[in-house]
């Protein structure tokens, strides 16, 4: 067997990524995975706790060599101080989505009901238009967005997914 | 002491032991070459012909030396005609600082004269960059660079700093340069598990790379093979790290390597793999590479585990201090049926070389091989003229070969060669080039001559891009597209209208004599050496091929 040749089962992963906080740490971090031919599903960056150090959560889909090589490939990365790929089971996956749909008078209670169901939030409302937010685990907010095709989206806009690793632990 | 940015600049590079630089002066860097004047009787600065020059210079010396090379280009063409220079120093783990100048940081971003966003271009080609914002974070940042591009595994690292941060005044104070990053041993369990499998090994091979040369593990890896009767084959990075008369030494693998090499390579059951990445012109056929072996990877760099080879052990740390520890642990053996085995491989190789006679590239090689001491510092270009060196150059003393191994850099030779002669301390240089690599930096001979460097350039002239030839002879139905170069170019003429001297060989008794007077000129020297445009290097692994396909004659 041969992971550097074979082509594995390719699968979703979190990968949980502090860096410092410098100017064109982003562009570094996605252009390696542009270079190495590595898709990014989501990526979503921003400050914490330390001025010093952004934590970025970045989706994505690949095969067990790309699970491997993306994770020592970062860590190649001056500005990357820790990077940790979060195991499915025992991380916290939240997404934030806004979407604005189009309505009419009676449309508007069917996706007023939705949203509710949804535990979502009505945000900006016309006679037109609805803004929703919402948020939760990425698949809830594919399974609105799926529900919501029957009315006419008018745009989207998502978050990219924030994890973090349930119990007292820390990156 | 407060000092202006540019000032320094050449203080923090004195200060990190640098003794020479090189570069081209501009626009955005007076400032720094103003500073670099006032300094000449502590640092010394090489002007080449054109950036990229300067760049493989660095390199050259960075290779020969040890020390980290530095580069000083101004902005926009100057850094950009770094660009190929520091890949090339990127692929094969050259430590180097380059230091470009810039536009005002009020001009950055708004397509000033000559700006461009080197830190964007070279951000996949170098092991970190900058942009210096600040004068007052300018030393800290030099200083970071020099580290990073020494520590671990080796590299490029750029900083890029605007003109006003060059003019701008802050603190400065000297420091010792930090010791590059050390490694801990791994864990005695580790070793312990790679001895085991060495010793349940009944056909070990050997494999070492440019690792072994940064780390200066030569004499650890010619004791182990030694120790438990182990052949050795190299990449090319590997070439300069072992005596290539050493009994076990097979030379180079891969694509080019010696038949000898290659078979034993596919037949071991145990790969004892040292400093190396597994390239794909080292293992061809990734799936195919030897199949009956279990593979221990020994590297500094993490990330190479696994990203070409699977591999069944892989241990994390300097090769050096793991070899040594690896070393003392293992029971000394015999492997006579195995040597049988390999002698047999070396007969057949023996029986398949061409031969040395003539204008045969082997000759002309095995002619400057005698000529060469273990301090000799031997460059190349690309193309075959590298592979027939590799091939038939009997490499003495480490850090002795500059070829461009993993970017493979038509014009990294002259270069590499003035940057060599100059990091040994001025040592005999060899560039063995070719009529096509050699007219892409030819103009890079006049910084030999300016510097009067013992530098003897030998070209193979075959008329043709011999190694593009060679595939399409191969590969292309003989549609010789744009290989047949023919140009009327006097190499002669020309390296004495640069100043330096030459001679033309057609027969080997005008290469004996050329190289004699080459020998006794004091600066560079070119020898314009015609070979037969149908020359070919063999054997040959046709690129994604395996063993099975290697063409021996």
């Amino acid at each position: 067997m041969n992971n550097a040749t074979d082509n594995n089962d390719r699968e979703q992963f979190i990968l949980s990524v502090l860096v410092s906080n410098h100017f064109g740490v982003l562009t570094r971090i996605s252009g390696l995975f542009s270079r190495r031919g590595y898709n990014i599903d989501s990526l979503n960056v921003g400050e914490t706790e330390n001025p010093a150090l952004s934590r970025m959560t970045i989706i994505v889909t690949g095969d067990d060599y790309i699970k491997s090589q993306i994770v020592k490939q970062l860590a190649k990365l001056q500005e990357v101080k820790k990077v940790e790929l979060l195991p499915k089971a025992e991380t916290v996956l939240r997404e934030h989505l806004l979407i604005k749909i189009s309505v009419d008078r009676q449309t508007r209670s069917e996706i007023t009901e939705a949203v509710n169901v949804f535990r979502g939030k009505i945000v900006d409302f016309n006679t037109e238009s609805l803004t929703i937010e919402i948020n939760g685990e990425p698949s809830k907010l594919n399974a609105f967005i799926e529900f919501t095709k029957n009315y006419g989206i008018i745009e989207i806009c998502r978050s990219g997914a924030l994890a973090m690793k349930r119990g007292a632990y820390s990156l | 002491m407060k000092m202006t940015g540019a000032q320094i600049i050449v203080e923090t590079l004195i200060e990190q032991g640098c003794d020479t630089v090189f570069g081209y002066p501009g626009g955005f860097v007076l400032n720094i070459y103003d500073e670099l004047y006032k300094a000449q009787d502590r640092i010394n600065h090489i002007i080449g012909a054109h950036e990229q020059g300067a760049a493989h210079a660095a390199d050259g010396y960075a290779r020969a030396s040890g020390k980290v090379g530095v580069v000083i280009a101004t902005s926009g063409p100057g850094a950009t005609n770094l660009v190929t220079g520091i890949a090339n120093a990127f692929l094969d783990s050259v430590p180097l600082v380059a230091i470009t100048g810039n536009v005002p940081l009020n001009l950055l971003g708004r397509d000033s004269f000559q700006e461009v966003d080197i830190m964007g271009v070279t951000m996949p080609i170098t092991k970190h960059n900058y942009i210096v914002r600040s004068v007052n974070e300018l030393a800290s940042i030099l200083r970071e660079a020099f580290y990073i591009a020494k520590s671990g595994r080796p590299g490029p690292v750029l900083v890029d700093i605007p003109k006003d941060i060059q003019l701008a005044s802050a603190e400065y104070k000297k420091q010792t340069p930090a010791e590059k990053k050390s490694y801990s041993l791994p864990a005695e369990s580790e070793i312990d598990e790679i001895a085991s499998l060495i010793s349940e090994s009944k056909k070990p091979y050997i494999y070492s790379g440019g690792g072994i040369v940064i780390s200066d593990a030569s004499d650890e890896v010619k004791a182990l093979a030694e120790k438990i009767d182990a052949p050795i084959g190299l990449s090319i990075m590997g070439l300069s790290a072992l005596d290539g008369n050493h009994p076990n030494n097979l030379g180079m693998t891969g694509m080019h390597g010696h038949y000898a090499s290659i078979k034993a390579n596919y037949e071991a059951d145990l790969i004892i793999a040292l400093g190396v990445r597994f390239s794909d012109r080292a293992t061809g056929n990734k799936s195919k590479y030897a199949p009956n072996a279990k593979i221990v990877h020994i590297d500094i760099d993490p990330a190479e585990f696994g990203k070409n080879i699977d591999v069944f052990k892989s241990v994390n740390g300097d090769v050096k201090a793991i070899l040594r520890k690896l070393t003392e642990k293992i029971a000394k053996t015999k492997h006579p049926e195995w040597w049988d085995q390999i002698n047999e491989f070396r007969a057949f190789e023996n029986e398949n070389a061409p031969k040395a006679e003539g204008m045969h590239p082997r000759n002309i090689i095995e002619k400057i091989n005698a000529k060469a001491d273990e301090k000799t510092i031997v460059a190349t270009d690309v193309g075959q003229h590298q592979m027939w060196t590799a091939q038939f150059f009997k490499f003495k003393g480490r850090r002795t070969f500059l070829t461009s191994g993993g970017l493979g850099t038509m014009g990294y030779g002259m270069g590499a060669a003035i940057g060599g002669c100059i990091g040994s301390g001025g040592q005999r240089t060899i560039l063995v080039t070719g009529d096509g690599s050699y007219g892409m930096n030819l103009h890079e001979t006049v910084t030999a001559v300016s510097n009067g460097l013992p530098i003897i350039i030998v070209v193979m002239n075959n008329h043709t891009l011999g190694m593009v030839r060679q595939w399409q002879k191969l590969f292309f139905g003989e549609r010789y597209s744009n290989t047949t170069l023919n140009r009327k170019t006097d190499f002669v003429a020309l390296a004495k209208a640069f100043g330096a001297d030459g001679a033309r060989a057609e027969t080997e008794a005008q290469f004996d004599a050329a190289l004699e007077k080459a020998l006794a000129t004091n600066g560079p020297f070119l020898i314009d050496c015609v070979i037969d445009i149908d020359e070919r290097v063999l054997p040959m692994i046709p690129a994604g091929s395996s063993i099975d396909s290697m063409i021996v004659n």
